[in-house]
Parts: C-alpha cells; sequence; structure tokens
C-alpha cells in the first residue's frame, strides 16, 4: 500500500515547521514541499541581520541535506499555479502536476503596498525576503537618505537595516500619532521615539503621503500637510496581505479583508486542505507572528496523525530588541482604568517606561508594557498566562524587591506545571522539570529532550533557573564548577595546582578529575597553566582552544587570520613594507584592526609557519590574538607631536605591551594610553586605560567595549609610571588569579562583593596582605617570556603539526575557496 | 536480511604522525577523514573532517574527551563547540545532526583506515 501523499505549498518558517513536526511523530506520509523563493526556508524574523553580517546560509532554518535526509521532496522556486480540489491535484510554474492526498497552505504574506501615486517609481522597496533586501542593498550604495514608511515592528528592523547599510539620514513615516501601535501605548512610544532619535533615527508622526515625487526615480516624498522630504531610497513597511490568490482561485473561501478561512482544525472550507500561518484566517484574525504559526502547524500534524487537537486564539504578547533597544508587550496592554488599575514606571534618564495592568481588586496581573528595560518580560507573562497571584506589593514585579531577600530562580519555580516556558516549541514547567528529574543535569541534555528554547532562545534564562530549582529541590548539590570533569571553581582549581606543582593537563584530571576531559575543562587548565608556569603552550597543543593550538585565529572556511605584535601601534616603514610582501607572497586580505595593528587574512594552515618565518625575520613577535591574553595597548601620538599632548603616550604604551605581551588570563585583555584628557586613545572603554594628567597618570581599570560597554573605573590619580606599574602588576595577576574562566574584567569587578572600594583597598593599600606576592608572581611571567611563533618556526617537530593531510603534507585544502572583494580576497563556503 | 560490505582498509600515517589526545586529517580521494589518537585510552576513532552545523572541515582540528558517566568518547568542533560520539557519530549538545564514523586499525606502528 502506497504512504498517502502530503503537499506543502510554500517552504516559508511554518511550512518548514510543519515538515519538521511531521516527520518527528511519523514517517507514514509521502510529503512534497514547493517554494515559490528560490532558496530552503529561512528565519524571516531575523532578516535584518543579514546586513548585520549574516549570511543567506546562515539565516537558513535547516542544512542543505536535511530535506532528502528525511526523504522529503522539495522543489524551490516553482510556485504552485493551480489546485484542482476535484481530481485532488496542483499544477506548478514549472509545470509539474501532482496528486495529493492532503493540501497544506502555507503561503505566508506579501507586504502590504498601499496605492499611493509614484509607488511604481525606481528606489522604492519592499521588505520581505532575502531578494528584497538584496535589490536594497544594492541601491543603498547611491543613496545618502533613506525613509522606511511605517512605524510598527516590522518598520523600525527595515529601519535598523538602512542603518546598517550605512545611510547617513535614516527617516521613519508613521501615520499614526506613535510608533509600534498595536504593541505600545502613546507614552512608551514617545519613550522609544527619544532613544531611537538619540540613535540618529528621525521620527515623523502623524504624517500620511500624498505622493511620490521624482522623475522615474524617487526623489522626495510628498506630504498631505504640504511638506516635503528629500530621499533617495523608500522601504515599505506598512503591513502584511495573507497571500490567499492561490486559495481564492480554488474557490475555498476567504475573509473580505483577505486571509484563507480554517476552523479550529485549522481545516479551510475543503476538509482536504489546511491553511497554517500567515496566509490563515482565525476567527477573523491573521497572526502575523511566528510561534502562533507554529502552533497551527502543530494542529495540523496532530489532525493528521488521529489525534484531537485544535486551535485557539493565541496569546500575541511579544519581547524584541529594535535597534538596541527592547520593546515588549504582553497580555491585554491596552485595557485602561476604571476596567484595571495600572502602576507606571517612568525614568526619562535611562529612556525606561514599565506599565503594568492589574485587575481592580489588585489580584491578577491582566497585561504590560516594557521599553528600554524588559527584564521582567518572561516573569510577567507567566504570571498573566498562569493567573498567579499577585504580591502585595505588585510595583516590585516591576522595580525589583528594594531591600529584603529572596532567593534566585523562586520565581519561576513557583510556576504551576502547566505553564508555558518555551512558546516557541510548546514545552511546559512540567516536562522540562520531568526531564531533570530522570537525570538531565545539562541545557543541551534539557534542549534534546524538550526541544525547548531551541527556537527564538527567549526562555533560555528560565530554563536554567528551573534546573537550578529542580536539582536543589532534589538535594543535588550545586556548585560553580568547571565542567563534569572537575568538581572545583576554577580559583579552587588554579590553587591546588600551583600547590601541587602541576605542570601538565593529564597530571591535573588524574589528581583532581575524572573521566578523560572535554572541551570546557582542557582549554581552562591550559590557561592555568600558562598563567602560573608560562611553559610553551604548543608543548601540549591538543589541551589548546583551536586558536591557541595553531597559534592564529581560525577564520570562515578553515583558514586562519595572523597578527604581528605592533607594540603601541607604532610601525617603522621597514616593517610596512615586510607585511605588504608577505599579505601579497601568500595571498592574504589586509585590514587594520581596531587596535592599531595589521590582520592577515586567509592563511592555509601549512603556511603559518613561513609567513612566520619572514616576519621573524624582519623583527616581529607574536601578536598574541589567538589567545586569551594580552592583546594591544592602544595610543594616541603623545606629546613628541601632538601640541596638545602633556606626556609621551606613545613610549609607556610600547612600555607597558611589552611588560605584558603574552600574559595569559581568564579572558582577553586590552590597554590605552592617552596623552592628554581629549582620551583619543579611548583608553577608559579597556581593561585598564591610562591618561596623562599635569602631575602625572590616571588609572582606569575593568572597563570593556563588546556587546555590553563599561567605562573603566579610576583607580588612582596622578601617579608616576613606577607607581602605574606597580599597581597594574597587583591588578593585572589578583585577576588572573580569582577570575571565573571567560570572564572579563568589568563582570569580574560587577561581580566581586565590595566593588571598586575593595577592589581599591586590595591593591592600593594591600588589606589582604599580598600585593608584594602578586607583584613577585607577575615579574616572574614578565622574565619567562617567550615568542611562540620563534619556538615553532625553530623546531621542525612542532613545524610540522602545520599541516592540513596528515598523509598529502603538502597539499592545501581543497575545500578552501576565494572570490575576489574590493581588490583583495574573501573566503566563500 | 543483513548486507555484508566489504571493507578496504586505507593506510593513513604512522602513529607518531597524531598527536596524543589529539586529531588529524587524511585524504581518501575527495574525501576528508579526521582520525583521532585517543591515547589516554589507548583508543583510535575515524570520522568524516565536515562539521554539519556550518559545513566547516574541521573536526581534526578540535578538542576530544569523554561526556557521561559513561565516559562516551566525544570530539568538539573548533568552530561553534558542537560535540559528536566518535562512537556513533551522534551529536551531543542537543542537534540532529549525524556524522559517518570509521572503523581505525594499527598494526606495526601504521594507522590504517577502513573504508566501505
Amino acid at each position: 500500500m502506497s504512504k498517502p501523499t502530503i503537499i506543502v505549498v510554500g517552504n516559508g518558517m511554518v511550512g518548514y515547521k510543519f515538515c519538521e513536526k511531521l516527520v518527528a511523530k511519523s514517517s507514514a506520509f509521502n510529503i512534497i514541499v514547493f517554494g515559490e523563493e528560490p532558496r530552503r526556508a529561512y528565519d524571516r524574523v531575523h532578516l535584518s541581520e543579514y546586513f548585520a553580517g549574516k549570511s543567506a546560509d546562515d539565516l537558513s532554518m535547516s542544512s542543505a541535506s536535511w530535506y532528502t535526509d528525511n526523504n522529503i521532496q522539495l522543489h524551490l522556486d516553482d510556485p504552485i499555479q493551480e489546485i484542482n480540489r476535484v481530481n485532488k491535484t496542483i499544477h506548478s510554474l514549472k509545470g509539474v502536476t501532482l496528486g495529493y492526498d492532503y493540501l497544506v497552505l502555507a503561503t505566508g504574506s506579501s507586504a502590504f503596498v498601499p496605492d499611493i501615486p509614484g509607488i511604481e517609481k525606481g528606489g522604492v522597496f519592499v521588505y520581505r525576503t532575502i531578494e528584497d533586501l538584496e535589490l536594497i542593498k544594492a541601491y543603498a550604495i547611491n543613496a545618502k537618505n533613506g525613509a522606511v514608511m511605517g512605524g510598527g515592528l516590522l518598520g523600525l528592523e527595515a529601519a535598523k537595516a538602512l542603518i546598517d547599510l550605512g545611510i547617513k539620514q535614516t527617516h521613519v513615516i508613521e501615520f499614526a500619532p506613535r510608533l509600534m501601535p498595536r504593541q505600545i501605548d502613546a507614552a512608551g512610544s514617545a519613550m522609544l521615539q527619544s532613544k531611537l532619535s538619540a540613535l540618529g533615527l528621525n521620527i515623523h508622526l502623524n504624517k500620511s503621503t500624498a505622493c511620490i515625487a521624482g522623475d522615474h526615480k524617487i526623489e522626495a516624498l510628498q506630504f498631505n500637510d504640504d511638506t516635503l522630504l528629500a530621499v533617495d531610497m523608500l522601504v515599505i513597511s506598512a503591513g502584511i496581505r495573507p497571500r490567499d490568490e492561490l486559495a481564492k482561485l480554488a474557490g475555498l473561501q476567504v475573509g473580505t479583508r483577505g486571509g484563507i478561512m480554517v476552523n479550529g482544525r485549522m481545516q479551510t472550507s475543503d476538509n482536504s486542505i489546511f491553511a497554517i500561518g500567515e496566509c490563515a484566517l482565525f476567527d477573523n484574525v491573521i497572526y502575523g507572528l511566528v510561534a502562533p504559526g507554529y502552533e497551527m502547524a502543530e494542529v495540523v500534524v496532530a489532525q493528521l496523525m488521529g489525534a484531537d487537537k485544535t486551535f485557539h486564539s493565541f496569546d500575541m504578547s511579544t519581547k524584541l530588541k529594535l535597534i538596541g533597544v527592547d520593546v515588549a508587550s504582553l497580555g491585554d496592554a491596552f485595557i485602561t482604568e476604571p476596567a484595571c488599575r495600572t502602576i507606571v514606571f517612568e525614568d526619562t534618564h535611562k529612556g525606561v517606561y514599565k506599565r503594568i495592568n492589574i485587575s481592580n481588586d489588585g489580584k491578577l496581573l491582566l497585561g504590560g508594557i516594557l521599553v528600554g528595560d524588559a527584564d521582567a518580560y518572561n516573569m510577567l507573562l507567566q504570571t498573566v498566562n498562569n493567573k498567579i497571584a499577585l504580591p502585595p506589593n505588585p510595583e516590585d514585579m516591576i522595580l525589583g524587591l528594594r531591600g529584603g531577600e529572596q532567593s534566585e530562580g523562586a520565581g519561576v519555580m513557583s510556576l504551576p506545571d502547566d505553564a508555558l516556558i518555551c512558546s516557541c516549541e510548546a514545552v511546559s514547567k512540567g516536562t522540562i522539570c520531568g526531564v531533570v528529574n530522570d537525570g538531565a543535569t545539562s541545557l543541551d541534555t534539557i534542549k534534546k529532550c524538550t526541544k525547548a528554547g531551541t527556537g527564538c532562545g527567549g526562555c533560555m534564562p528560565m530554563v536554567k533557573d528551573l534546573l537550578a530549582g529542580t536539582m536543589k529541590a532534589n538535594g543535588q548539590y550545586i556548585k560553580n564548577v568547571v565542567c563534569e570533569h572537575f568538581d572545583y571553581a576554577r580559583q579552587e582549581l588554579y590553587d591546588l595546582v600551583k600547590i601541587n606543582k602541576l605542570k601538565n593537563y593529564d597530571l591535573v584530571l588524574d589528581h583532581f578529575g575524572k573521566g578523560d576531559g572535554c572541551e570546557t575543562c582542557k582549554p581552562l587548565v591550559a590557561s592555568i597553566l600558562s598563567s602560573l608556569w608560562n611553559d610553551l603552550i604548543v608543548k601540549q597543543d591538543t589541551i589548546q582552544d583551536s586558536n591557541d593550538r595553531y597559534l592564529a585565529n581560525i577564520q570562515k572556511g578553515g583558514t586562519y587570520s595572523v597578527v604581528p605584535r605592533i607594540p603601541g601601534g607604532e610601525i617603522t616603514p621597514e616593517k610596512l613594507i615586510t607585511i605588504g610582501q608577505v599579505a601579497q607572497k601568500y595571498g592574504l586580505y589586509t585590514k587594520i584592526t581596531g587596535g592599531q595593528r595589521i590582520d592577515l587574512f586567509g592563511a592555509h594552515v601549512s603556511d603559518l609557519p613561513l609567513i612566520w618565518e619572514e616576519l621573524i625575520d624582519a623583527g616581529f613577535e607574536s601578536g598574541h590574538a589567538y589567545g586569551k591574553a594580552l592583546r594591544t595597548v592602544k595610543s594616541c601620538v603623545g606629546s613628541t607631536w601632538c601640541r596638545f599632548g602633556l606626556h609621551d603616550s606613545v613610549s609607556f604604551a610600547i612600555e607597558i605591551e611589552e611588560r605584558y605581551k603574552g600574559l595569559r588570563s581568564p579572558h582577553k585583555l586590552k590597554g590605552g594610553v592617552s596623552g592628554c584628557i581629549r582620551e583619543c586613545a579611548e583608553a577608559q572603554s579597556k581593561d585598564f586605560g591610562i591618561i596623562a594628567t599635569e602631575k602625572g597618570w590616571n588609572l582606569y581599570i575593568c572597563g570593556n567595549g563588546g556587546s555590553k560597554p563599561q567605562h573603566a573605573q579610576l583607580l588612582a590619580a596622578d601617579i608616576d609610571n613606577k607607581i602605574l606599574i606597580k599597581y597594574l602588576d597587583r591588578f593585572l595577576m589578583f585577576y588572573i588569579k580569582t577570575a571565573d574562566p571567560l570572564t572579563r574584567t568589568a563582570t569580574w569587578l560587577n561581580k566581586m562583593e565590595g566593588g571598586m572600594s575593595y577592589l581599591k583597598n586590595v591593591i592600593i593599600n594591600d588589606s589582604l596582605g599580598i600585593a608584594e606576592q602578586l607583584e613577585e608572581e607577575m615579574q616572574l611571567l614578565v622574565d619567562s617570556f617567550h615568542c611562540e611563533w620563534k619556538e615553532v618556526v625553530n623546531n621542525p617537530a612542532l613545524r610540522s603539526r602545520f599541516t592540513h593531510f596528515v598523509n598529502a603534507p603538502g597539499e592545501k585544502d581543497p575545500t578552501v575557496k576565494f572570490e575576489g572583494m574590493r581588490e583583495q580576497v574573501k573566503a566563500v563556503w | 536480511m543483513e548486507t555484508i560490505i566489504d571493507i578496504e582498509w586505507v593506510l593513513a600515517c604512522y602513529v607518531d604522525d597524531v598527536p596524543e589526545n589529539g586529531g588529524v586529517c587524511m585524504k581518501h580521494g575527495h574525501e576528508q577523514i579526521a582520525i583521532y589518537n585517543f591515547s589516554r585510552r589507548g583508543e583510535w576513532y575515524a570520522t568524516q573532517n565536515l562539521c554539519p552545523h556550518k559545513q566547516q572541515m574541521s573536526l581534526s582540528r578540535g578538542m576530544i574527551g569523554s561526556a557521561g558517566d559513561a565516559c562516551e568518547p566525544k570530539v568538539a568542533c573548533p568552530f561553534h563547540k558542537k560535540t559528536f560520539s566518535l562512537l556513533s557519530g551522534e551529536c551531543l549538545s542537543g542537534d540532529d545532526y549525524k556524522i559517518k564514523t570509521y572503523p581505525v586499525r594499527v598494526t606495526d606502528g601504521m594507522v590504517y583506515v577502513g573504508v566501505a
């Protein structure tokens, strides 16, 4: 007997999710998928990341072989043209005719394009597919001013995309009097607007567009209030329209304002045809979010398996980050007094707006809005959805507890078992705790067993709390240990290795660990060994992270990048020429880094020793860009040339970089030295920053850039070179000895009890009585510095490790490919 | 009925060519095979060199180790630390990937990989 055939029309996120859910449950169906776009289903929710550097492949929902691996026939670039409901067949553009037993319409939606005179002109785009994005990208190269029509969620995403593309002036035009009218209220919108304006976005509310002016291509927007805005391009993001044309043609019932009508089983007016996602109209509502679409897919799978699951109106609560600003809307966000009472918190200084709506009897949370800080979202949502009784002071939910104590995670543990934790995959608290009770002890196991957290990942903090809370409730002892192989925290292990004078990984594992180690504890122990003994790391190359193993940074495609040390950013013309010649000879892409060095990309592993041989001959040393180690000490040009400079910042930066070069630490370390208060070296964004004053130097510590920038804080003012280095020795060594793995100095300080005043006491007043010891330990490391690359280049046995094929040492990896870009190369993969 | 496939044993390299508790990559026609010398346990393993997560030729440069109370031998891809069982090829980081594994035989200081 042949299997029943299911044809899925549409290969978007929901169409893909349907296939994934179906093959996970059953192999009793023959599945065929038709997609209109030329590529596999991709993550449309994160589309703007395409401009921020993600490739189409990164966004893909599945691997290239997923469909064949699961015996699914996939027809891309081939839209269905016609459904014959009498014969139960479909007909595609490319001429494929196939019979079906069940048809699933997942045709999604298209961008709504308003009927404005001139809308057909060049330079006007919609924002929906990767193809749209490519058109926008090509046009944006010659555009200076751009506008987005629509100030909703998608419109603001599109505005971010224009900013990422380097459009100098980006405008958002909204017809309504506020931004994101479906999610947030007027006060929230005002807060969001002021934050976005501060980030350089020009926002125009209450604007209706009369026509698009320009000769063939757009030159300006003409508004109904007789004002004019000159723009070179326009992206329309004014809402969506369900793609129901195919269904209409087949005589299926559609709504008056569009959308394929479905019942709770997601059946259309023909009960062998289902519709799911943004094309489906349930109870007169189009659900334009991905989570309800996934739920619809789940319902259809259940129907096919003979189960009785139906779709109910879906919670449209949402939390997202728009151009770096948190925005969330949950439950009934807009209900107002007298139907409820509202609590509002507004902080225009930090740009935070929070509103919660509570029932008149003060017992239940009905909904809320968060702008600028949405950390409370998960807990608030759970409180609404599970009708949990509010605490006596409901304002604590948005303001946090002020004084008093509460154990962390208690909030999540108090939820009922059927509380939905992961809404993408519909996983309840009970399911997650059940897996932990059955012996799961890691997030990976929970993800594997329940799929929780594999969608948007927003629930992971709650899953983590549930894991910790459940284990604790079961009497399992939770400790901040390195990994399953070592029952110690990093600091404990550091002390044990030191006291016992252990010098290699296997000995450490034999003495204090169990099993055979893993990718977490190996590099961690390697880092401890380096910080203690400063031995050559390539002697134990297989416990090093890949970058440390090959003393270079692995990049896309499997080639490496090379960064020679350029202390303080000072370099002679001769050395510059050498770098140029080496790059030319080995076909490397060159770029100036943020730390005033030159990075050479695209080196084959077998070329690394040859490249370094030439660099070392010219007097270069390893820049340790591959290591959790001191990277650079950035400098401004200082008093030797600058008319404002107070001291010679370059000489001091070189002295400091030479002192700490190669220093291994829990995370990378960066420094900066500025010759005056204008701070051209941006020293206050570094782990240690030094700024010249009239009387000496100010020393700042524990700053960083990265995803959570933090300014360094003043440790000591107006000190001389000698004292400064003494303080730096103590600070760096104290950090190396006590920080958790992969913790930057800023995070280390944030977690430190007593904070900066405690750290000042340790470093300056020697409150722990360890200052002298810290200085001695640092001096030992400084004295035992060696250039790792020099050792490798001069050691044939070590050199021979740098090959791709063990049985064809001269041969390079044939899968590595490059293509041209601006007269250089980039990796193709 | 089970079909029996003849295994061809291909010489890969000398034992000394493979670092202790580490891997190397072997070229076999158009295939790239990662070979691991799990010297801590006196065991040898081989898998495909391609990491299925982001299609990178990288597993031979990954760190090996063990997972769980049963000490399942595993390798971690150096790119994003997806881990795979060296016995079954299954992904241990919660994803649906699976990689190909090959038998390894060591005789007289030579390493052979069995290909079907």
